[in-house]
């Protein structure tokens, strides 16, 4: 590494640790019902809003209603994107004429955008037009991502509310996400992303002389917009195939750093939003923490094996699926977070990282998407995770497990069993299905160690709602479009389910006052536990098919076989 | 206590019933309640008819059989640690119960008297006790007094006192009439008595899981689904990469190993522990005289943050007593001392005794003949709220007084004497450290003024700054003015008091607490007490106390001591760090066991032309051959639960010290510890089996 990249890493975490209080404070009076400096601009939409869809927002709801809305909230946006795809045709805003998308694919594609995941299994130019790109996908973007929120914001009421079942409004909760918090990002990124040199316009494909002096066709459309909220709302859906590493979607270096810091932006700055919410700042902190440090761990194997000598090639840095505009740090940068993050976006192949960055990707996503990971999915996922370990160590304090003064009894344990069970089960029976039928195995593109890899991540990736791929595998094809599909769909209210039935029966609970007597939950020590937890529950979950995979493909290479 | 104990932790009759006690709960429909177990179970059944199909198609496998052998001992190591402990309870209830086997009592039917055998007893029966007849069940004395001897209970050999009404009248089945004869009416129907339901807890036969245990059986359930997964979708990916690897798919992992590697991952030490550990929790608690009427009142002992403390009896020695005398100008204090002895020397009260103590201790002033003084006594009453003598000579009688200050104003008052300011400084001075003064009086001259004290128990102080530690939080419960309340307070380190409590003050106290999210315990005995022992969240009721009081509360103090609080929540506190720190070992060992089996089975892999595949590196213990290395993982696993029985049996060490001192050390131990002990005893045992090999 060059002093250069040293210095923008540190830039990167110093800036990320940075925005956290300030996008977290804001966030926190937002959800709160505080007063904040976007309501002057967007509060009238938000009543409108209200008026117009017959919101009561002083309403509050209990779980169960919560979910319901929520449910059927995204319910009716999976039928919308399904059904503009299977007739785009008729459709306005396409230029480039691209027939109807296959069942299967549109089935794939608007599962993948309702849950957050944005996997494309599809290639974005050649396949959608610009219709069912913004009216559909874009807004699924905005959507899933407030979506994520509401559940994370519904969890932190029923955490730090006491005996009570109601957990707020989820209308409320999802348009104020939308308009207050995603949308004024997006608008500001997208700004500076046009300033960059992305795209924003309606033209049809231009066709090009190249220097060769052969054509090419360069699709054009409304990239800027979608970019900025696939990168901010942890979504990674592209515009175009090539994601990222498309220079028409991240042109310059600095539009590569800022895109690399929206993917971890919000998630991150949910954290001190929690936080303050549970009435100390310390918690948020503690979480972040955690998240920040499995991050750096991951961050430096990846670096570690990207910056060692190919053993096959001899002392040259793995370029292969890199651009060079980028390098190594900044491709790793990105796929670590991207990876941690739920993104799903890439500026590099994943399927060209080196077997163990490949594997810290996928780590990161097998352990749960916990590290930042999606915008709310993220954090809620890590709670799932902190009342596991509370649970095991807190008794070995002489207590009762309680967090934050509320007990942890069978059916929070039984609930984030759940959650950690379903997206698990994906991975597993899917990767495993993938490996010894036919049709799973026809889909790929390279065999031995690294095949099994490509499969683990494929459904890694759907169970996570990570939506980034391991490109090597071709997914469009009715048992992958089918399989990955209904991986999302658990993957994301598998674990959505049981996060709310937590928040309903924390919020009914009393909350014990802490004394020398409590586990405390906002130390190193807890840490240090937490993180321990996390790597032993993921770990051993995954790695003997990691082995399998990765690992092997890792040790082969040193052998040079 | 804990020594005796332990000297019996393996007697050869408790150790023989438990090692066939663990082969009858190989009974499918018992084994079922413990599912990691049963997973276990179920593996070793198909293994064991893998290794016979083998058998019957000629070719024997050594290496299935030591598994199925092996996995067969996990299930009985299990079960011999429920066993134990089970069998270890049952020994205490069966010398219980020795007592009552056969009693006769003399049951009242009308004016006649009938004998009956104990059990066949109905509730509401009257039943006559004299000296020699042992109470035949739980009851009530209605008439009549007597000393009872409830050593058989208690192990306490001093008689206690029974009488009808009041708080006394509560008699236990199983005790014994020393003296005089008193009238009992059955309040227990046959088969319920307390120590029916004692022995029941006890044994443990119809014991229930705590609500944490369940809890931790769903967190251990869950953990083995999510180990089921990973080991069954295993052979998929084993046989791709066979495969791949140019490898015939007749490699593929055999039934045997993925069960070998399944039980390795699933929680096999915690799950073969855990009720081994809720019923030695109880059994503790009973070796301390404590009787719990559910494990659940254990675990939430360990959750108690806020101790409501009677003063008198668990703070104060019980009895204030006469600590120095104060004369009032112009008298000696021989003659104030002298004059409160007098006036004592019939005041049976333990306040009076100590004056005649203090007084013969300071000034040697000894017992005098009562006659030769033509005394008569003046009892305290309600009314007067005084006591004393009247000496009566040739001339006059002369009137010797002592009580409370504004009594004796009134009476030295009315004799037309004088109250002296000096002497009411003097009793507001003592009354502002916490100490009771009585003033004593001759006619109409104030002799001056006895001190006397609330004695702090030693040793006490140190007891609540360790509760502090632990985060308890200690309140003093006194029928004492706000002042005195304050002084005892202070003196004794608790952390808040309640002045002039009335038992409606402690229930709302105890409610307020309890909104705030406290958990609250408190001990009593009274009657009056019973509707605070029912509300707090772990009532004691002492032994000593109505039958009002005992059902009241969730356990019952058999020795009558009130401190013993305190050592209730240290048991609660105990069990729950032992369930955790043993599932935090339980699931640190996995690491260990990944290394052993995985590289073991994957070493063929992708190897080429060499024997040996790449992922033998993984193979960081340096095992001699996968066999062996299974094999290890698998005794490692069977081994380590009957290692830890004692542990689980005796609990945890415990210590009382903050929640993260705790944490750290137990962490340390069994968590760091976890993840160290199974390299260490893997690779050990992997060379033994290699030496015998």
């Amino acid at each position: 590494m060059t002093v250069q990249d040293v210095i923008q890493v540190i830039l990167f975490f110093a800036l990320l640790i940075g925005l956290t209080p300030i996008l977290g404070n804001y966030m926190y009076k937002v959800f709160t019902g505080n007063k904040h400096i976007m309501l002057p601009l967007f509060g009238w939409l938000e009543k409108i809003t209200y008026k117009l869809t017959g919101v009561n927002s002083d309403e509050e709801t209990n779980w169960k209603s919560y979910t319901f809305g929520l449910l059927m909230f995204n319910l009716v946006g999976l039928v919308f994107v399904f059904l503009i795809q299977v007739i785009q045709v008729y459709l306005p805003l396409n230029p480039a004429h691209l027939p109807n998308v296959s069942w299967h694919s549109a089935f794939n594609t608007s599962v993948s955008f309702m849950t957050n995941t944005n996997w494309q299994g599809y290639a974005g130019e050649t396949t959608l037009s610009y219709f069912v790109q913004m009216v559909g996908l874009t807004v699924q973007n905005f959507v899933s991502a407030a979506t994520g929120i509401a559940v994370l914001i519904a969890l932190i009421k029923g955490i730090s509310r006491k005996t009570t079942d109601k957990l707020g409004n989820f209308w409320v909760d999802l348009t104020r996400s939308t308009l207050y918090v995603l949308l004024p990002l997006s608008i500001l990124f997208a700004i500076v992303l046009v300033g960059q040199g992305v795209i924003q316009n309606f033209k049809t494909y231009e066709t090009v002389q190249t220097l060769q002096g052969t054509q090419q066709v360069i699709p054009m459309g409304p990239a800027a917009s979608q970019i900025a909220i696939k990168q901010l709302g942890t979504n990674g859906g592209g515009f175009f195939n090539a994601n990222s590493s498309h220079p028409l979607e991240n042109p310059t270096p600095f539009s590569n750093f800022l895109e690399m810091l929206a993917i971890l932006l919000i998630p991150a700055a949910l954290t001190y939003t929690y936080g303050k919410m549970v009435g100390s700042i310390r918690q948020g902190w503690t979480i972040f923490t955690a998240m920040l440090i499995l991050l750096v761990i991951g961050l430096s194997i990846s670096l570690y094996a990207e910056y060692s000598s190919n053993p096959i090639f001899g002392h040259l840095p793995l370029m292969e699926g890199k651009e060079t505009r980028f390098g190594i740090t900044n491709s790793v940068l990105w796929s670590t977070s991207t990876s941690a993050a739920s993104n799903g976006s890439v500026n590099a192949m994943h399927d060209s990282l080196s077997p163990i960055a490949g594997m810290v990707a996928m780590v990161n996503i097998m352990l749960g998407e916990i590290i930042f990971g999606g915008v709310g999915a993220g954090l809620y996922g890590m709670l799932i995770f902190i009342i596991l370990t509370v649970f095991i160590a807190g008794l070995m304090v002489g207590r009762t497990p309680e967090y934050l003064g509320k007990k942890i009894e069978a059916f929070e344990v039984q609930m984030a069993l759940v959650a950690i069970l379903a997206p698990n089960i994906i991975i597993l029976l899917f990767s495993a299905w993938a490996s010894v039928c036919t049709s799973g195995l026809s889909s790929l593109n390279n065999s031995g160690s690294h095949g099994l890899s490509e499969i683990l991540y494929a459904y890694a990736s759907a169970a996570g709602n990570n939506g980034s791929a391991f490109a090597g595998l071709n997914a469009n094809t009715v048992f992958y479009n089918l399989t990955i599909g209904f991986g999302m769909l658990i993957g994301r209210f598998g674990v959505i389910i049981p996060v709310m039935a937590i928040a309903g029966s924390m919020a009914k609970k009393k909350i014990t006052p802490p004394s020398s007597g409590t586990f405390h939950t906002d130390n190193w020590l807890f840490i240090g536990l937490l993180i321990a937890i996390i790597l032993i529950v993921g770990g051993l979950t995954h790695f003997p098919a990691l082995s399998l995979g990765p690992i092997a493909e890792h040790l082969l290479l040193n052998l040079k076989i | 206590m804990g020594t005796k104990q332990n000297s019996s932790l393996f007697n050869k009759k408790i150790l023989l019933q438990a090692s066939k006690d663990s082969l009858i709960k190989l009974n499918p429909a018992l084994l079922i309640k413990n599912p990691v177990i049963f997973i276990v179970a179920i593996g070793s059944i198909l293994t064991t008819i893998i290794l016979f199909a083998g058998i019957f198609q000629g070719h024997f496998s050594p290496f299935n059989l030591q598994i199925a052998i092996w996995l067969w001992v996990t299930v009985l190591f299990a079960n011999f640690s429920e066993a134990i402990a089970e069998g270890r309870g049952k020994a205490q209830a069966d010398s219980l119960r020795k007592n009552r086997t056969q009693a006769k009592a003399r049951k009242l039917d009308g004016k006649q008297e009938i004998s009956v055998f104990a059990t066949e007893l109905n509730k509401g029966d009257i039943v006559i006790c004299e000296a020699g007849d042992a109470i035949p069940s739980d009851g009530e004395v209605i008439e009549g007094v007597a000393s009872v001897d409830e050593s058989a209970i208690t192990g306490e050999s001093a008689p206690v006192i029974r009488e009808s009404g009041g708080d006394r009248s509560a008699v236990t089945g199983g005790t014994k009439v020393i003296s005089d004869r008193i009238l009992v009416r059955i309040t227990t129907e046959p088969g319920s008595t307390f120590l029916d339901r004692m022995i029941t807890l006890v044994e443990g036969a119809k014991r229930q899981k705590t609500p944490n245990e369940i809890a931790l059986s769903i967190l251990l359930s869950g953990l083995s689904i999510i180990f089921l997964l990973a080991v069954a979708t295993l052979p998929a990916f084993f046989g791709y990469s066979l495969s791949a690897s140019g490898l015939p798919m007749s490699q593929n992992l055999s039934i045997p190993v993925l069960i070998a590697l399944l039980v390795c991952l699933i929680p096999t030490t915690i799950g073969g522990l855990l009720s081994a550990i809720g019923i030695s929790g109880m059994d503790r608690l009973i070796q301390h005289n404590v009787i719990a009427t559910s494990g659940r009142a254990i675990e939430a002992a360990g959750d108690v943050d806020v101790l409501l403390l009677d003063k008198t009896g668990t703070i104060t020695l019980g009895n204030r007593m006469a600590t120095n005398f104060i004369p009032a100008d112009g008298v000696t204090i021989e003659e104030l001392a002298d004059a409160a002895q007098l006036s004592s020397l019939s005041d049976e009260t333990p306040e009076g005794r100590s004056i005649v103590v203090l007084a013969k201790e300071q000034f040697n002033i000894r017992g005098r003949d009562v006659h030769q003084l033509n005394a008569s006594f003046i009892p305290f009453t309600a009314q007067s709220r005084m006591s004393g003598v009247d000496l009566k000579t040739d001339v006059s009688v002369v009137k010797i007084r002592k009580g409370a200050s504004d009594v004796i104003r009134t009476f030295v008052q009315n004799n037309n004497g004088f109250y002296p300011q000096k002497i009411q400084d003097t009793v507001s001075e003592l009354a502002r450290q916490g100490a009771t003064p009585l003033v004593v009086a001759k006619d109409n001259r104030i002799l001056g003024v006895v001190h006397l004290k609330d004695i702090v128990k030693g040793g006490i102080r140190q007891r609540f700054a360790e509760l502090r530690k632990m985060g308890i939080k200690t309140v003093m419960i006194t029928g004492d003015n706000p002042l005195t309340a304050a002084a005892i307070a202070a003196e004794a380190g608790v952390d808040d008091f309640m002045a002039e409590a009335t038992p409606e003050d402690k229930l709302r106290r105890i409610r307020e607490e309890q909104a705030n999210g406290h958990l609250v315990g408190m001990i009593g005995d009274g009657t009056n007490d019973a509707p605070a022992l029912a509300q707090a969240d772990i009532g004691i009721a002492m032994n000593t106390g109505t039958q009002a009081a005992r059902e009241a509360g969730n356990m019952v103090d058999l020795d009558s001591n009130p401190t013993k609080l305190i050592e209730v929540v240290e048991v609660g506190k105990q069990l729950l760090m032992t369930r955790g720190s043993l599932t935090t070992f339980s699931i640190a060992n996995d690491v260990a066991k990944y290394f052993a089996i995985i590289p073991a089975i994957a070493i063929g892999l992708y190897a080429g032309t060499t024997e040996v595949g790449p992922l033998s590196v993984l193979n960081i213990m340096n095992l001699g051959s996968p066999q062996s290395a299974i094999l290890s993982a698998v005794i490692f696993n069977a081994i380590i639960i009957i290692l830890l029985v004692p542990l689980a049996l005796k609990g945890v060490r415990y210590r009382p010290v903050s929640a993260n001192a705790a944490l750290t050390r137990n962490l340390l131990i069994f968590g760091l510890g976890g993840i160290i002990a199974p390299f260490i005893g893997i690779k050990l045992i992997d060379i033994i089996i290699n030496l015998k090999i």
